[in-house]
C-alpha cells in the first residue's frame, strides 16, 4: 500500500446495479460492468463474468468516470511543508479523482523536463496520474520561453506560468505561439496584478466596510480580454483557469461564438461562496481570484449552464497552518479543495441549480481530460484501467477537517453542509473504499 | 459610574458598536476628564491590573496617550514598540497572542499595520483586546475622541454636518468616524480627489463630495486627514503642491462653513499640506483639545474593558 487509504485490486470484480453516467459513450442507466486485473472488460444491462468473480452491489450509487482537476498545487519539489505528491495524491484519490494537472510553481520550478518526470515518477509510486502543466517562461520569470518541446516529451500536458500571470504581451504572443508548435494547451490564470496589487479581497462596498484593499474585478476582465486576443492572434488553444468575474464569463462567450479555441473553468468555492463570506478576516477565504460578488456568482452559474465554462477544477492551494495564522494581509492566497470537491459541486450544481447530471460530469471528467489530450480518461474504456467513481448523490454530510487528506487545512468549506459524497474511487485499478472517509 | 451596561471583552471597532455603547463610552469619558484636572491625576481602578502596549507600527502620540491613561488608572504597563518585520517576522497572530497570555497580562492595545489583526488577536486570547490601529480599517479610541470632542463642543452630534478631508482610502481615522457619526445620527461628508475614496463607501450612509468648497459649505466642523508623504510615490495624486492647492485647507476655505464651525485633525500634522500653518493655530482649531481629551477616553475604554467595579475601588468581574 502506498498510502494512508484502505485499497486492493479489482483483479476479479463483477459491479452490479450502479446507475453510469459517461458523457463520452452517451451512457445514462443502470448497468454491470467486469473488472479483470484492475482493467474493465466490459458493460451492458447484463454482463457474463466467471463464477468466483466477487460482486459489488452498486445499488443506489452513481458511476461516474474519474474526475481531473486542471488546476492543482502539489508543491513538489520545494514546498514539502505545504503539500507532498505523495499527501496531495492521498487527497485526490479521497475526493474522486484520477488524475491532477499539476501547477509548475514549485522549487525548482517545472520549467525542464527534469522537474517534469520527477513529478510523473512520484505520482506513480503511488499508482496515481500527475500530468505536470511545465512553465512557460523559464523560472516562471515571464522572459524567455521554457524549454517546452523538451518538457511536452518528458510529458507535460500543457504550459502555464499558473498564477504569475504573464504580464508582457510581447513575451506572451511568442511563448503561446511557440507552445502551439508542440499542441500544447496554454492555460492562464488571468489577473493584471499591476491592477490588483496589495489588494486581499475583491474591491466592492465590502472590502471598504471591511477596511481590506480590494482586488478590482477589472484586473481579471483586462488580463482575460488580452489573452483572448493573443488566442486570435497566435491560434493557440487558450485554457482560462479559475474565472471569477461577470465579464469574464462575457467575454470568453463572446470569443467561443468568434471560433476562438478557448475552454474555461471555475472553482467550487466561485459557485458556492461569494464575498461576503470573507467578513471575519478569516485567511481561510483569502484566494486568488479572490471571491466576488453575487452578480459575478450568478454570471458563473449562468456560463456553466450555457456551456461557456467546460470544467470545474479546485484550484487546491495548500499552505500551512503556520503561514495561513498570519495576518490576512500578509497571508498567502489559496484553499485546499479536493476532498470538498464534489460535495461542493453536487450541492451548488446539481441539487442547487438542477444542472442535468450528463453535463455536470462532463465538467468534471469529460472536457478536461479532452483539454490535455488524455483521452483514455474521463469516459469508460474496454481494456483499460478501471478509473471510476462510485457516489451517493443525496447523502448529506457536513464537512470537516478530518475529511482533508492534504498536508495542510486550509479549506473555506469547514462545517459548510454537503449533499453528495464519493464512496469509493476505483484509480488505475485499485479500489478505495472510502465508506469511512 | 454604571458600566454594567457594557458587556464586550474587546473594543475592536465603532462597526460592531451599538449608539448606546459609543454613548456609554463618551458618558464614561466625560466622568474621567474631571481627574486629568485634579492636581493628583490618579484613580486606582486598574490598580493590580497589567496593560501590554504591542506597536507594531511607528506611532507616538497614541502610545503616548494610552500609556498615559493607564497611568492616570493606576495600572501597571509595559511597553512593546517595534515593527512587523523586525519584531515579529514569522511569528503568527495566534503566537503572538499565547506569548503574551503566559505574561499574564489582563488587557492588551495593539496597533498592527494590517487591517482585520486586531479582531484575529481578539479571537486567539481571552484576555482584552484594544484596537489601538489596525492597517486601514479602524482606529476606534481616535473616532472617540473625535466625537467626545464634537458632542463636548457643539452638545448634540445628531443634525451636524461633518466633513473629513483628504485621503479617505488609507484613513482608520475616517472609516471610524464614519461608523460612529451615522449611527449618533450626524451627517457625513467625505472630500478628496476619486483616487483617495474607497469604492462603494456611499453605501456606507456618507456623502461623497469632491470639490472642496462644496464639502466644507456650512459644515459644523471640518476634520483633515493626514496626507502620508509616501503616498506620493503611489501616483494617487500628481505632486503634494497639486493637492495643497485643491484640498489644503486655508483661511477662505473654511470661511464657507458655520460660524461656529471647529477644525479637527487626528494628527501629526503636515504644516502647509493638508493645512495652511495659520488656520492650525486659530482658535477654531481644537487640535490640541482632540489630544487632550484622548487621555479621557482611552481611560474610560481601558476602564469599561477591565471590568473593575468602580473608579476608585479595584474589584472585578471577570
Amino acid at each position: 500500500m502506498s498510502n494512508g487509504l484502505h485499497r486492493r485490486q479489482a483483479k476479479n470484480l463483477v459491479i452490479r446495479n450502479a446507475h453510469v453516467v459517461d458523457p463520452f459513450h452517451k451512457i445514462n442507466e443502470v448497468l454491470e460492468l467486469y473488472i479483470k486485473n484492475g482493467k474493465v472488460q466490459k458493460w451492458g444491462k447484463k454482463v457474463e463474468a466467471p463464477a468466483d468473480a466477487d460482486v459489488f452491489d452498486a445499488k443506489g450509487l452513481y458511476l461516474f468516470p474519474g474526475f481531473i482537476d486542471l488546476q492543482v498545487h502539489f508543491r513538489d519539489p520545494g514546498f514539502e511543508n505545504k503539500e507532498t505528491i505523495e499527501s496531495g495524491v492521498q487527497e485526490a484519490i479521497a475526493g474522486g479523482f484520477a488524475g491532477c494537472v499539476t501547477m509548475p510553481n514549485t522549487k525548482p520550478a517545472c520549467d525542464n523536463e527534469q522537474v517534469v518526470k520527477y513529478q510523473i515518477d512520484r505520482g506513480a509510486l503511488s499508482d496515481f496520474n500527475i500530468f505536470p502543466a511545465g512553465a512557460l517562461t523559464q523560472g516562471i520569470g515571464g522572459q524567455k520561453i521554457a524549454e517546452i518541446s523538451e518538457m511536452k516529451i518528458a510529458g507535460a500536458v500543457a504550459v502555464t506560468d499558473g498564477s504569475s500571470w504573464l504580464q508582457d504581451s510581447g513575451v506572451a504572443r511568442r511563448a503561446y505561439e511557440y507552445a502551439t508548435t508542440y499542441d500544447l494547451v496554454v492555460m492562464s490564470q488571468a489577473e493584471d496584478n499591476r491592477l490588483s496589487a496589495a489588494g486581499v479581497m475583491n474591491e466592492s462596498v465590502v472590502s471598504t466596510r471591511l477596511g481590506l484593499r480590494g482586488r478590482p474585478g477589472a484586473a481579471e476582465d483586462i488580463a482575460i480580454a488580452r489573452d483572448l486576443e493573443l488566442a486570435r492572434l497566435t491560434g493557440c488553444r487558450l485554457h482560462l483557469m479559475s474565472v471569477s468575474t461577470k465579464r469574464a464569463v462575457e467575454y470568453i462567450r463572446e470569443a467561443k461564438q468568434e471560433g476562438i479555441a478557448v475552454t474555461a473553468q471555475a472553482t467550487p468555492h466561485h459557485l458556492m461562496m461569494t464575498e461576503d463570506d470573507f467578513v471575519t478576516y478569516d485567511t481561510n477565504f483569502k484566494m486568488s481570484p479572490p471571491l466576488r460578488s453575487v452578480e459575478d456568482q450568478k454570471a458563473i452559474l449562468e456560463g456553466l449552464k450555457d456551456g461557456t465554462i467546460d470544467v470545474i477544477g479546485s484550484d487546491h492551494s495548500p499552505h500551512a497552518a503556520e503561514e495561513k495564522d498570519m495576518d490576512v494581509e500578509v497571508a498567502p492566497d489559496g484553499v485546499v479543495g479536493l476532498t470538498s470537491y464534489f460535495g461542493a459541486v453536487m450541492t451548488a450544481l446539481y441539487h442547487g441549480q438542477k444542472i442535468p447530471l450528463t453535463e455536470i460530469v462532463r465538467k468534471m471528467s469529460l472536457r478536461p481530460s479532452e483539454i490535455i489530450g488524455k483521452n483514455k480518461f474521463g469516459r469508460l474504456g474496454e481494456g483499460e484501467l478501471a478509473n471510476f467513481v462510485l457516489a451517493d448523490l443525496n447523502h448529506e454530510w457536513i464537512f470537516e477537517k478530518k475529511h482533508i487528506f492534504s498536508k495542510s487545512k486550509n479549506s473555506c468549506f469547514l462545517g459548510r453542509k454537503f449533499k453528495g459524497k464519493v464512496f469509493h474511487n476505483f484509480v488505475n485499478g485499485y479500489h478505495y473504499d472510502l465508506l469511512r472517509v | 459610574m454604571n458600566q454594567s451596561a457594557w458587556k464586550r471583552k474587546d473594543l475592536i471597532g465603532l462597526r460592531d458598536l451599538s449608539k448606546e455603547e459609543i454613548e456609554l463610552i463618551l458618558d464614561t469619558a466625560a466622568s474621567f476628564s474631571e481627574v486629568s484636572q485634579r492636581s493628583v491625576k490618579k484613580v486606582p481602578a486598574l490598580r493590580g491590573k497589567t496593560v501590554v502596549n504591542l506597536f507594531l507600527e511607528p506611532s507616538t502620540r497614541t502610545r503616548m496617550s494610552f500609556e498615559l491613561a493607564e497611568k492616570r488608572l493606576s495600572a501597571d504597563t509595559l511597553g512593546m514598540t517595534g515593527s512587523v518585520s523586525s519584531m515579529t517576522k514569522g511569528e503568527s497572530l495566534r503566537d503572538t497572542a499565547q506569548n503574551i497570555e503566559a505574561l499574564k497580562v489582563d488587557l492588551i492595545v495593539m496597533r498592527h499595520p494590517s487591517s482585520g489583526a486586531a479582531y484575529r488577536l481578539s479571537q486567539y486570547t481571552s484576555k482584552g483586546v484594544v484596537n489601538a490601529g489596525d492597517g486601514i480599517n479602524e482606529h476606534p479610541t481616535q473616532a472617540l475622541i473625535d466625537i467626545f470632542t464634537i458632542r463636548e463642543l457643539k452638545k448634540n452630534v445628531k443634525g451636524l454636518k461633518i466633513v473629513y478631508l483628504g485621503d479617505i482610502l488609507h484613513s482608520r481615522v475616517a472609516r471610524s468616524n464614519i461608523w460612529g457619526l451615522t449611527k449618533l445620527g450626524a451627517q457625513v461628508v467625505v472630500c478628496g480627489p476619486k483616487t483617495l475614496i474607497p469604492k462603494g463607501i456611499e453605501e456606507l450612509g456618507v456623502k461623497v463630495e469632491h470639490n472642496p468648497a462644496k464639502a466644507v459649505q456650512d459644515a459644523d466642523a471640518v476634520t483633515l486627514l493626514r496626507i502620508q508623504l509616501e503616498r506620493q510615490n503611489e501616483s494617487l495624486f500628481p505632486s503634494l503642491r497639486e493637492y495643497s492647492d485643491t484640498y489644503g485647507m486655508n483661511e477662505k476655505l473654511f470661511m464657507r462653513a458655520k460660524p461656529d464651525a471647529i477644525l479637527m485633525h487626528p494628527g501629526p500634522v503636515n504644516r502647509g499640506v493638508e493645512i495652511e500653518n495659520s488656520l492650525a493655530d486659530s482658535p477654531r482649531s481644537v487640535i490640541l483639545r482632540q489630544v487632550t481629551n484622548g487621555i479621557a477616553v482611552r481611560m474610560a475604554v481601558l476602564y469599561l474593558l477591565s471590568g473593575a467595579a468602580s473608579i476608585d475601588g479595584g474589584g472585578s468581574h471577570e
